[in-house]
């Protein structure tokens, strides 16, 4: 896999087929599927729970508003994930585009999808600080490959939002 | 005269949270008497409508998943933080597990935690004291 910047757009290209699926499910693993432990840090508290005014007006009217911005953003990901479409069986390389305008859509994405993936399964510190685990093995061992490879992508992201700004 | 009192012992007490307004105030309870005499029972009374003007703080809390450049990234485009700022905040959170964004009138504050909801980060607003 290669990532670089080219023609105003952040290039994916020479992705397997493993690590395109793992990218084609960025909007799936964003998910909460009614999960407390994931709906619980997707939409933490705002305050104390002794501050009760406060948490009744956030969840009353911004939590609604936290939602649809979420959507949003995996939505937007969803969109420009059909790239990756096409015929599945082809063991065809294949590049996908990220335009400038959706990097703040990604990089909120990328990151419901790694705090639902760790709230989900519940890693440890020390777990989430072994970036040398192998995908292969459970589905814990998958998850974790998952946060670490979309922190990498996230990491590039923020790197190429810091050198446009340094341009600008 | 006891209205102008509670009044300037009220204010005294929210200069101790920082405001400007304390000294002058305490010169006027020291024309008037001994100010440490009365001053418990005084403070007590006006407590509730000091709470209301107590600041709220933006507190971000510590979470192992969120990238540091990313937590960065965040202080910056929320506060309008320098990078050296916002990084110093960064390095508060991931090592002492939180970190007083910012302090002031509550609104301002619920809106600085909604933003930073809104990028996933742990922050709540809490009351000064």
């Amino acid at each position: 896999m290669d990532i670089c910047r080219r023609d105003g757009a952040v290039e994916i290209s020479d992705l397997d087929p493993f690590l395109a699926e793992l990218l084609r499910q960025i909007p799936t693993s964003a998910d909460p599927e009614g999960i407390p432990a994931v709906e619980q840090r997707l939409f933490s508290a705002p305050a104390d729970s002794s501050e009760n005014e406060v948490c009744k007006e956030w969840k009353l009217y911004v939590e609604p508003e936290l939602r649809r911005l979420f959507q949003s953003a995996t939505e937007t990901v969803g969109e420009d994930l059909k790239q990756l479409c096409g015929k599945e069986k082809s063991f065809a390389n294949r590049t996908l585009h990220i335009p400038t305008q959706h990097m703040d859509a990604w990089l909120n994405a990328l990151n419901q999808a790694r705090l639902a993936l760790a709230a989900k399964h519940n890693f440890t510190d020390t777990e989430l600080g072994d970036h040398n685990r192998s995908p292969v093995g459970s589905r814990r061992d998958l998850s974790l490959f998952q946060i670490n490879f979309y922190g990498f992508i996230q990491e590039f992201l923020l790197r190429d939002l810091d050198a446009r700004e340094e341009q600008t | 005269m006891s209205g102008e009192r509670r009044r300037g012992r009220a204010t005294a007490v929210r200069g101790n949270a920082g405001s400007t307004l304390y000294e002058p105030i305490l010169a006027l309870d020291q024309t008037t008497g001994p100010a440490t005499i009365e001053r418990p029972a005084t403070e007590t009374e006006t407590e509730s409508e000091e709470e209301l003007d107590l600041p709220w703080l933006v507190v971000v809390h510590n979470d192992p998943v969120n990238l540091m450049t990313y937590v960065t990234m965040v202080f910056q485009r929320v506060f309008g933080y320098p990078r050296e700022k916002a990084e110093r905040h960064m390095l508060e959170v991931h090592q002492n597990g939180r970190s007083v964004l910012w302090g002031g009138m509550r609104e301002r504050a619920e809106f600085y935690v909604q933003q930073l909801h809104g990028h996933l980060l742990l922050a709540t607003i809490e009351k000064s004291r």
